[in-house]
């Protein structure tokens, strides 16, 4: 089974004070933590993801957070909060709802006790619901009396007094001292959910190293915040979720953005290439540029750009140069390098682009997640550009994905699309470290000789001569002797590269550029279904960070006898190509996407296939349940007798 | 003859690519003529463009940098003059609407082995890539950037450009143009560039020897070079070309000696009382006024001040290497970091993707 490292071992003996209250055994738990965005709910957040993984639990995490850095404090705008799913076995998603609330403040508690179901747990700071604050957010009594969260355990806790108590000798400030309330509810919760508390003191030493006095706060209050749960009567009970079963090997947890940021570096080792990544800041794509810059060792070169249109062209121009160039943006981004994004197609040059995407159209939602990028990553540039496109499915998925965009960009000389989301990149799971060895081979050659003669047997390089099996052109850098030859965005002559206006050269180049692309197919695994009863007769098919709400809703269907088939795709362009034969076996395919069905609109186009369309675009994942209900109804209109519902409750 | 020393190629494939062509190539070729540096390319510019002297210049005078052919790499954006690499032997990149700088950027920030060049025009440059232009120069990323400056779009047949003068009557522009146009020099003069020159397509020995400078020049050279449009914009500098008025109204820009130009040297550059330059009558004058030019200060208020005395109609035009100044280069600057970060902490893939926290599920 599980064992977890020495540290972690330690700290649960050390915490060896005799429970006196009784240990309720779960098999799972959510919760949320929300608070104002200065609050360090994030961090807060976090810290507890990290316990969890180094315990050993299986989870997935749903940051949410507004897009101002600091709205005025106290307000509905500024509500941040982080939700935490974990569990002793595998799961797929962040759940639908809490089970516990943490509300560091009235406006935290407006925003998100709707989504607390009741008789759930709820924990509040009630220093914080004074009367000016309760106003703020439109509160006329305080619900902590008025009765009103009846429906509710509510725990009532002066988070901020009990801080300032544990701090008074610390030397801090009133305002420098309440700032460790995260970490008093932080120990609060480590004791809750018998969470190992070495590591976070570790992180905050580290953390802090250079102002020792901020940590050793720090650490005092989580420490008084675990010590308050042991002895409170407040709380009675406390809960243990048992390691999840997971299969053998090293793990660490990782946000989709680190993962992705990761996926680049090892393509880089992999390929023997320099990364080369130009990026200009955008939500919420800027932590992948963050991670490159550091990893200069491993000869990545980070460019902060001075437009999203540097950042592409710059990555072009490294690309040109023998690199593996790579930008990263989000939607608006991807619409400003659109047009250099056609050149390197016309060009022929490998480059990644990576798309983080978020809620649209223009400014939209930075910092919430969408899938409306699809139909713009496949087709929004001018001429017939055909860009394949590559999505992640979870946070850890988003280190294979980048190895594979980095393939297919290297393999064809082609610009690739990669399709994270704002839910994938923030939100973090267990991933099970790979060993070196077991990743892609990605070596390429460049072109160091002729591959052509004139009619007088001179040698001579063609710059367009294409490797009849990928139609990839040659790849040449600069510096290789004899090899000069330009390139650029006028059409270009079969094989030669010369600018060539002639109409059958442009037909030939416009039908060989889009022959390459869809050419990928033929290395692409097979489409992914998985059928565990092989008798369904609906399919659910989704892309991207769908993965795991439709996974989890597909296991609830089939806990309640019925069957269904559930059909991820990692490749959006080109297709498996067995994809249309495989949606054509089921008698409904439903789709769903956080778009308006961009997804569904490929597919029918493309197979003639009458996909079902099933969309939300909420600026935050599917709920699996509502997924499930969906789906269940085809399955029932589709096989007549309706089977009784999921009669576990939604466990994943 | 003048030799640049490019330094080591990356290491890696790249390194290996490079090795495997001399071994089939034999030794790097940098005894050049100017014949080695054609294409076979017919070159479509109109008859009388003043594109065909700057090219021949160019050819004539690359193979002085004594570096091979495979080591150089012109890019351009798009227009008249963009069209350039396709008929230089050299590698090249024709790339799209402005983005030449950052193209360019990307390329020489992760191969300080190679030489490269930018070939842009009025329109390319500071019209729809003005943002990269300003970035670049600020940068000094080690590259060269020829702006061809006809004051007028050509490519799209004839309207007017961000240096076209006010009132310049275009077909976009029947009643006449209203912007206020840039003067490159000062602009990049602006962005802090650390060599700005000025040149005449027609003046072979002046464009040669800013040139052969920029090239010699560690960081971003900007040359602007004047070229005549003989089809929508003929005779635009015919008043710094005439043998007369060329004499009268061009100052050259000669390092270390005073600033006295026109007829018989009647005219000359001094201190204004604000601090600014102005132009004075020579015999007006203690010769002990006459501003000595220095291309090297630091401050670049002078040069500014320099590019700032001709007017619109190109009278008192400085012709010349306005500044040249060191200043560290950006490719280098990160090259350094990649190397300090590589010996202080070694690349360990599998330690990297570990991270910090990990923990073991046995079988």
């Amino acid at each position: 089974m599980t064992t977890t490292d020495p540290s972690v071992a330690a700290s649960t003996a050390g915490s060896s004070v005799p429970f006196v209250k009784s240990v309720v055994e779960l098999d799972r738990v959510v919760i949320r933590l929300a608070g104002d965005s200065g609050d360090g709910m994030q961090l807060t957040g976090n810290r507890f993801t990290s316990e969890t993984a180094s315990f050993g639990n299986d989870l997935s995490t749903l940051p949410n957070f507004p897009a101002e850095i600091r709205a005025p404090t106290g307000t509905l705008p500024g509500v941040s909060s982080f939700q935490l799913h974990f569990a002793d076995h595998d799961i797929m998603t962040p759940g639908d709802a809490p089970d516990v609330l943490v509300a560091m403040n009235p406006a935290a508690l407006k925003a998100n006790l709707s989504d607390l179901p009741g008789g759930g747990l709820l924990i509040v700071d009630s220093d914080e619901f004074t009367p000016r604050n309760l106003a703020k957010v439109g509160y006329a009594s305080s619900p902590l009396e008025d009765h009103s969260l009846d429906g509710w355990q509510l725990v009532s806790v002066p988070l901020t007094s009990m801080t300032l108590d544990a701090l008074a000798d610390s030397g801090l400030g009133k305002k420098e001292a309440e700032r460790s309330k995260n970490m008093f509810t932080l120990g609060l919760l480590s004791w809750m959910y018998h969470r190992p508390t070495e590591g976070t003191v570790r992180f905050l030493e580290r953390q802090f190293r250079r102002k020792p006095e901020i940590a050793a706060a720090n650490i005092a209050a989580f420490r008084a915040g675990y010590y308050y749960g042991e002895t409170t009567e407040a709380f009675a009970v406390s809960y243990e979720i048992k390691p999840a079963p997971m299969a053998p090997g090293r793990y660490r947890n990782i946000s989709g953005n680190q993962a992705l940021a990761l996926g680049v570096v090892a393509a880089g080792q992999r390929s023997g290439l320099p990364v080369f990544l130009g990026a200009y800041p955008i939500t919420p794509a800027s932590d992948i540029l963050h991670e490159l810059s550091r990893h200069k060792n491993f000869g990545v070169r980070t460019f902060q750009a001075e437009d999203e249109i540097a950042g592409i062209a710059s990555a072009i121009g490294a690309s040109f140069g023998g690199a593996l160039g790579v930008t990263t943006t989000s939607g608006p981004g991807v619409s400003l390098k659109s047009e250099a994004l056609g050149l390197a197609v016309m060009t022929e040059l490998p480059l990644v682009v990576v798309d983080v995407q978020r809620g649209g159209p223009s400014t939209g939602l930075p910092t919430k997640t969408e899938q409306s990028d699809l139909l713009q990553a496949m087709f929004g540039r001018n001429g017939e550009a055909p860009v394949p496109v590559v999505a992640p499915r979870s946070p850890a998925d988003c280190f294979d994905a980048a190895l594979e965009a980095a393939r297919i960009a290297l393999t064809y000389r082609t610009p690739v699309m990669l399709l994270s989301d704002g839910y994938l990149a923030n939100g973090a799971e267990p991933w099970q470290i790979p060993s070196i060895e077991e990743l892609p081979d990605l070596r390429v050659e460049f072109a160091s000789e002729p591959n052509s003669a004139t009619p007088d047997g001179t040698p001579e390089f063609l710059p367009y001569l294409r490797d009849p099996e990928t139609l990839a052109r040659p790849w040449a850098i600069p510096g290789t002797s004899g090899m000069q030859h330009r390139i650029g965005g006028l059409e270009k002559a079969d094989k030669t590269g010369n600018i060539s206006y002639d109409p059958a050269n442009h037909d030939l180049m416009t039908r060989l550029r889009q022959a390459k692309v869809d050419g990928i197919a033929a290395t692409i695994p097979p489409t992914d279904v998985d059928d565990p009863d092989g008798d369904a007769r609906v399919a659910v098919i989704g892309w991207g960070s769908t993965y795991g709400p439709i996974g989890a809703a597909c296991r609830r269907i089939r806990r309640s006898g019925r069957s269904v088939a559930q059909i991820h795709l990692r490749h959006l362009n080109p297709f498996p190509a067995d994809l249309g034969d495989v949606l054509r076996r089921y008698d409904r395919v439903i789709c769903p996407e956080m778009n308006l069905g961009q997804l569904s609109m490929l597919l029918r186009a493309k197979y003639l296939v009458d996909v079902e369309s099933h969309t939300q675009v909420r600026g935050l994942p599917f709920r699996s349940a509502e997924l499930a209900a969906v789906v269940q109804d085809v399955i029932d209109s589709t096989s007549g007798a309706p089977l009784a519902a999921d009669p576990t409750g939604g466990a994943e | 003859m003048t030799t640049v020393d490019l330094g080591m190629p990356a290491e890696g494939p790249i390194a290996d690519a490079i090795a495997r062509s001399l071994e089939t190539q034999g030794a790097k070729q940098t005894q050049l003529k100017a014949k080695d540096l054609k294409t076979d390319q017919e070159v479509r510019w109109c008859p009388g463009c003043g594109d065909y002297v700057i090219l021949n210049a160019v050819q004539s005078f690359l193979p002085s940098l004594g570096i091979a052919r495979e080591d150089m790499v012109i890019v351009s954006g798009i227009g008249c003059s963009s069209r350039f690499p396709y008929y230089m032997n050299t590698y090249g990149m024709h790339s799209i609407h402005g983005r030449a700088p950052a193209i360019a950027t990307g390329l020489a920030a992760s191969r300080p082995d190679l030489s490269v060049w930018v070939v842009t025009g009025d329109g390319d440059a500071l019209s729809i890539g003005g943002n990269h232009l300003i970035h670049t120069l600020r940068r000094n990323v080690n590259l060269t950037i020829l702006l061809f400056n006809n004051r007028i779009y050509g490519l799209t047949k004839g309207q007017y450009s961000p240096t076209s003068e006010v009132g310049k009557v275009t077909k976009s522009t029947p009643m006449g143009s209203l912007d206020h146009p840039f003067n490159p020099v000062s602009l990049a003069l602006g962005a802090d560039a650390t060599f700005v020159g000025r040149a005449m397509d027609s003046d072979r020995k002046g464009l040669t020897e800013v040139l052969r400078q920029a090239a010699e020049h560690q960081g971003t050279a900007l040359v602007e070079i004047y070229q005549n449009c003989n089809i929508f914009n003929d005779g635009a500098f015919d008043l710094l070309k005439d043998s007369t008025t060329g004499v009268q109204w061009s100052i050259p820009l000669v390092h270390g000696q005073p600033l006295v130009f026109g007829p018989d040297g009647a005219s000359c550059v001094v201190r204004d009382e604000s601090g600014g330059l102005r132009i004075a009558e020579t015999d007006q004058v203690d010769a002990g006024e006459i501003v000595v030019h220095d291309a090297t200060r630091q401050d670049p208020s002078y040069a500014f001040a320099l590019s700032r005395l001709s007017s619109q109609d190109l009278r008192y035009t400085p012709m010349g290497v306005f500044r040249s100044v060191r200043k560290p280069t950006y490719d280098r600057m990160m090259a350094d970091q990649v190397e300090e970060a590589r010996t202080s902490t070694p690349a360990d893939l599998g330690a990297l993707l570990a991270g910090g926290d990990t923990w073991t599920v046995d079988a």
